[in-house]
C-alpha cells in the first residue's frame, strides 16, 4: 500500500461521525489519523479534556476501539496500570494515551512523568490546543504569551498571558527517553509514520500534535487546517522528533514565514501591537535556531545522571 | 449491568445525527473532483465518504452528520466543494 497519499492509508475507521465536537475542531482528524497507524490491536486512555467530554457522551461513544477514561491527573498512571496488566498476560497491545495541553503539562504531568521514568511502553499524545478550552478558555501553561483567554484578558496593563509557553516536548526530552515528537495533522503523512515509528519502539513514547480550537483561538471553522499549515510554516510549531536522544527537524520550510500571518489569523492575538509582534517574531527564530544547533550536536538527551 | 459505567456499543454517537447544528452545507460539483481525499481525511465528523457518481469516483458529505464548518470546501486543492446555504 502507498502510505505517501491520502488514499494510501488503511481505511478502516477507529472514530466515527456523531460525537459532539465543536464545528470545525482540530482533533478528531489527529485521532482519526493516529488510531489508522495504530490499527485495531489498540487500548486508549483518554485523560479528562475536550476529547473526553465530546466523544463519550454517555451512554455513547465515538471511539471503536477499547476506550477508558481518567481523570485529568492520572491519564499516564492509569496507561502504566493498563500496560503492566497486559504485559502480565503476556498480550502485546498498543496503549495509547491522548490527553489534552491542560492534562498534559499542567495537571497530568507528574503521572507522565512518572510513566516515562518507570519505562511503561505506552504512547502519549498530546493533542495541544493551547488552552483549557471545554470548561471555557482558561489559561494553561500551554497557552502562549500574550495570548488572550477569559483568565488573561486583555487591558491597558495586562495583555493576555504574560508568561511564554512551557517547553514540554524538551522536558520530555530531557528523561531520557526513546521518542519524543512533535507533528501536525496537516502533515498526515508525517504523523502517520511517527505514530508507526513510535509504536515501534519499546519504553514510553510522547508525541505533541498541533490542535487549533475555534472557539478558544477565535478562527473561523473552516480555517483549522490553513492554521497548523502556518504555525509550522511560521516556525511557531516546529515539526521534529528526538529519537534516542537525537533531534532531527523533520520539516524545513524554506524560508519562515512571518509570525503575523499566523498571529493576524485568530482572534486571541488581534489586540497585539508592532511591539508585541516583533517580540514573538524574534522569540520564534530565536527557538528555531536553537533547535538547528541541537540539531548539529547529535547526542543531546541521552545523557542521564 | 455493570458497577461502573460501561458502554458495550461501540461507535453508537452515530444514533445522534449532528447534522441539525448546520447553517451551511457543501455542495460537490462532481465533475470537478479529482477523489483525492483531502475532505475526507480533514472531515472532522468523520462525514465525507467515497461514492460513485456517474461511473465516477467522487466524495460527498453525508449531510445527516455535517456540521458546516467548511473545512472540506478550504483543504479542496482543485476548488470542487462549494459551501451553500442550508435551507432546512
Amino acid at each position: 500500500m502507498n502510505k505517501k497519499t491520502i488514499m494510501g492509508l488503511p481505511r478502516e475507521e477507529f472514530f466515527v461521525s456523531g460525537s459532539r465536537n465543536c464545528a470545525g475542531c482540530g482533533f478528531p482528524s489527529i485521532i482519526r489519523i493516529v488510531t489508522k497507524a495504530a490499527g485495531k490491536n489498540t487500548i486508549i486512555v483518554n485523560a479528562t479534556g475536550c476529547m473526553e467530554v465530546v466523544s463519550t457522551p454517555y451512554p455513547q461513544t465515538a471511539w471503536k476501539l477499547p476506550w477508558v477514561h481518567a481523570a485529568f491527573e492520572n491519564a499516564a498512571a492509569v496507561a502504566s496500570g493498563v500496560e503492566a496488566a497486559l504485559k502480565k498476560l503476556g498480550k502485546n497491545t498498543n496503549v495509547i494515551v491522548f490527553g489534552g495541553d491542560g492534562g498534559t503539562y499542567d495537571i497530568g504531568l507528574q503521572a507522565l512523568s512518572g510513566m516515562v521514568e518507570r519505562g511503561h511502553n505506552v504512547l502519549y499524545i498530546c493533542y495541544d490546543n493551547e488552552a483549557y478550552e471545554n470548561t471555557g478558555i482558561q489559561r494553561s501553561s500551554s497557552t502562549p504569551k500574550f495570548s488572550w483567554t477569559t483568565t488573561t484578558p486583555i487591558g491597558k496593563k495586562i495583555r493576555g498571558k504574560k508568561q511564554w509557553k512551557k517547553p514540554i516536548s524538551q522536558i520530555m526530552a530531557s528523561h531520557g527517553m526513546s521518542y519524543v515528537a512533535t507533528a501536525s495533522p496537516h502533515l498526515h503523512i508525517d504523523l502517520f509514520n511517527k505514530v508507526k515509528k513510535a509504536l515501534s519502539i519499546k519504553g514510553p513514547k510522547f508525541i505533541r500534535v498541533i490542535s487549533p480550537c475555534v472557539i478558544g483561538w477565535k478562527i473561523p471553522s473552516n480555517k483549522t487546517i490553513e492554521i497548523e499549515e502556518l504555525a509550522v510554516e511560521t516556525g511557531v510549531f516546529p515539526i521534529y522528533e528526538v529519537l534516542e536522544g537525537e533531534l532531527k527537524i523533520n520539516y524545513k520550510p524554506k524560508k519562515l514565514k512571518p509570525v503575523k500571518e499566523y498571529l493576524m489569523m485568530q482572534g486571541r492575538f488581534k489586540h497585539l501591537n508592532e511591539k508585541e509582534i516583533r517580540v514573538i517574531q524574534e522569540r520564534v527564530k530565536k527557538h528555531w535556531e536553537h533547535l538547528l544547533k541541537l540539531e548539529k550536536m547529535g547526542r543531546i538527551y541521552d545523557v542521564i545522571l | 449491568m455493570s458497577k461502573y459505567p460501561v458502554i458495550k456499543k461501540v461507535g453508537n454517537t452515530r444514533e445522534y445525527k449532528t447534522g441539525s447544528w448546520k447553517t451551511m452545507k457543501p455542495v460537490v460539483i462532481s465533475e470537478k473532483c479529482i477523489g483525492c481525499g483531502k475532505c475526507w481525511l480533514f472531515c472532522p465528523e468523520n462525514c465525507i465518504n467515497e461514492i460513485i457518481k456517474n461511473k465516477k469516483k467522487i466524495f460527498e458529505a453525508d449531510l445527516d452528520y455535517c456540521k458546516g464548518c467548511g473545512i472540506c470546501a478550504e483543504v479542496c486543492p482543485v476548488k470542487a466543494i462549494i459551501m451553500k446555504e442550508d435551507e432546512e
